[in-house]
């Protein structure tokens, strides 16, 4: 009886916390955002070296919608802008992820490709793609293609490291339950080690992901005329730090909106996972 | 002809780490005749897991000669079906497409790869969860998966590591009586680790004890007892107690030699 009415006055506390939940990750941004505000209000820098949050809004909704043509010649051209960022980053991030799983998986598979292809891969991978640039505007021009060609580089790596780890970690016991149940070599790479590695090289998509928006930026800044980086680096040179700003909102907005279809892919994917690996971190 | 004949199998790990080597196996010589149903005996770590492994061709002996059905042993295969000590699933597939995943390798469509491994479901009492994950079922259940798994196959020799290690004292009884009822049958060679003398008596007709490591083959002895048997009957108590003897001269000869 006694721990009847115990527990039960605990409930509604445990309830409002429960709501706070949702709320208490939201403090500190606006937080931010509203000191921000006063501080770009009360005129201690010029409005133009830091833009208040709500200029920002404002630039940002012209440039998506057009209404007043605050940002000029950029005013309702948001979605072409991101569309030409969006393809260069789907473009490197294909074939980096077709490559960078066959050339993982055929390493971790075979003593041959590792002993061949391994040390000229690990090789070039401490270069950093960013150095690549120069060469790359001399063989692709000032076009889709270099920006291409650094996204690759710099989705490449991190979806062949998972991908050699995830094959090289397969549990050896499934390989042997494979080989007693009859399966030859195809089929053991199809039908075990590649989906034991999925977890890993799903991991390895997601940080090539993330690499992919950096790299499609950088490009745009230096060997391409046109997309969100490009945008940011043109109003930089006409002092729009609003638009500036308004740029690095939206590559952190579709960045973070890319790793989200990729979860879901992953989830879907690898759903006979423990829930808890999962739907746990989907949270 | 023997159904497995191991001759003079000595195994050897190198231990490089340490820079020295493991005599595991000591020169097992054993004919294991067709149909025979041998429970292989003796203490943990002498090499069970070991002569296993050779015969289902996952390990190469150092020296010595496996033959099964006449055949030099040289890779895994269908014709040896493994059960392991671990369940051993493939966690992206249910269980019964776990159970199934031989016919899958073979080409078989879907529609008559369930159907043949519907039958196995009920054989090891889960229907209901045949498409269920390895990770929504219990241990117990997952090695029961593993066991129709390695049936499905229909092979000839079975080998089996401890597979009712991880049941309950329930489900282990009624697993035994029926993995006995399939062996009578299908008559298939079943090899059966074990470290339990009497999961020993009620399964074998060939109870072979192994000595500590390096393993030895101690003493194998035929267990003809009828079936269903009778564990309080005195048949049943002569051939325990002729087993536990030579478990404990074993340990004995142990103390004495240190
Ligand atoms: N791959 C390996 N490399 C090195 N040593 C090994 C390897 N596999 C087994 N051993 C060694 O061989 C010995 C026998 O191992 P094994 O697994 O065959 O024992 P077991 O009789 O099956 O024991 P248990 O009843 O505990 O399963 C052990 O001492 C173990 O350390
Ligand atoms: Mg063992």
């Amino acid at each position: 009886m006694t721990s009847v009415t115990d527990v039960s006055p605990a409930r509604p506390a445990f309830r409002l916390t429960r709501a706070f939940q949702g709320l208490e990750r939201l403090i500190v941004p606006a937080l931010l955002i509203a000191g921000w505000e006063a501080f770009a209000r009360s005129g201690m820098l010029p409005p133009a070296l830091l833009p208040a949050p709500s200029a920002v809004l404002h630039a940002l909704g012209d440039w998506v919608f057009g209404f007043d043509e605050t940002t000029q010649t950029y005013s309702g051209h948001w979605l072409r802008d991101a569309l030409a960022s969006a393809l260069r980053v789907f473009g490197g991030f294909a074939l980096a992820s077709l490559l960078g799983i066959l050339a993982g998986v055929a390493i971790g598979w075979s003593r041959l490709f590792e002993k061949t292809l391994e040390p000229t891969l690990q090789m070039l991978r401490p270069i950093p793609p960013v150095s690549w640039i120069p060469l790359a505007i001399i063989w692709f021009g000032i076009a889709d293609k270099p920006a291409i060609f650094l996204v690759f580089l710099g989705a490449f790596f991190p979806v062949l490291m998972n991908s050699i780890h995830g094959v090289k970690t397969v549990d050896h016991n499934l390989v042997r339950a494979g080989a007693m149940m009859g399966a030859n070599g195809r089929q053991m790479l199809t039908d075990i080690v590649l989906p034991a590695a999925l977890p890993s090289i799903f991991a390895g998509l997601r940080i090539a992901v993330g690499s992919a928006w950096m790299l499609t930026v950088t490009a745009e800044m230096v060997a391409v005329k046109s997309g969100l980086g490009y945008v940011l680096w043109d109003s930089y040179y006409f002092l729009r730090y609003d638009i500036v700003l308004a740029a690095m909102i939206s590559i952190g907005l579709l960045g973070y909106l890319s790793d989200l279809g990729l979860k879901a892919i992953m989830a879907r994917t690898l759903h006979w996972q423990q829930t808890t690996t999962v739907q746990g971190r989907a949270g | 002809m023997a159904a497995i004949e191991l001759r003079n199998i000595v195994k050897v790990f190198s231990d490089k780490r340490r820079g020295r080597d493991l005599l595991t196996l000591d020169n097992i010589n054993l004919d294991i005749e067709a149909n025979d149903f041998v429970c292989l005996l003796g203490p943990s770590g002498c090499g069970k897991s070991t002569l296993l492994n050779i015969i289902a061709g996952f390990e190469q002996a150092t020296s010595g000669r496996t033959l099964v059905d006449g055949k030099q042993v040289e890779r895994p295969g269908s014709d040896r079906g493994v059960v392991f000590q671990q369940p051993t699933l493939m966690p992206w597939l249910t269980a019964i497409d776990n159970i199934a995943f031989h016919l899958k390798l073979k080409g078989v469509a879907k529609a008559e790869r369930y159907d043949r491994a519907m039958e196995f479901i009920d054989l090891v009492g889960l229907r209901g969860f045949e498409h269920h994950h390895p990770s929504e079922m219990s241990g117990g259940m997952n090695q029961r998966v593993g066991i129709a798994r390695a049936l499905l196959m229909n092979p000839s020799v079975i080998l089996m590591d401890e597979p009712f290690a991880a049941l309950d004292a329930q489900t282990k009884l009624e697993m035994q009586e029926e993995l006995v009822a399939i062996w009578q049958k299908r008559r298939c060679t079943i090899v059966f680790v074990t470290h339990s003398v009497d999961e020993a008596l009620v399964l074998g007709n060939k109870i072979v004890v192994m000595t500590r490591r390096p393993g030895r083959i101690r003493e194998a002895v035929n267990f003809d007892l009828p079936r269903p048997r009778d564990i309080t009957s005195p048949e049943f108590n002569d051939a325990k107690r002729h087993i536990l003897a030579l478990i404990r001269e074993e340990s004995t000869r142990l103390a004495q030699a240190s």
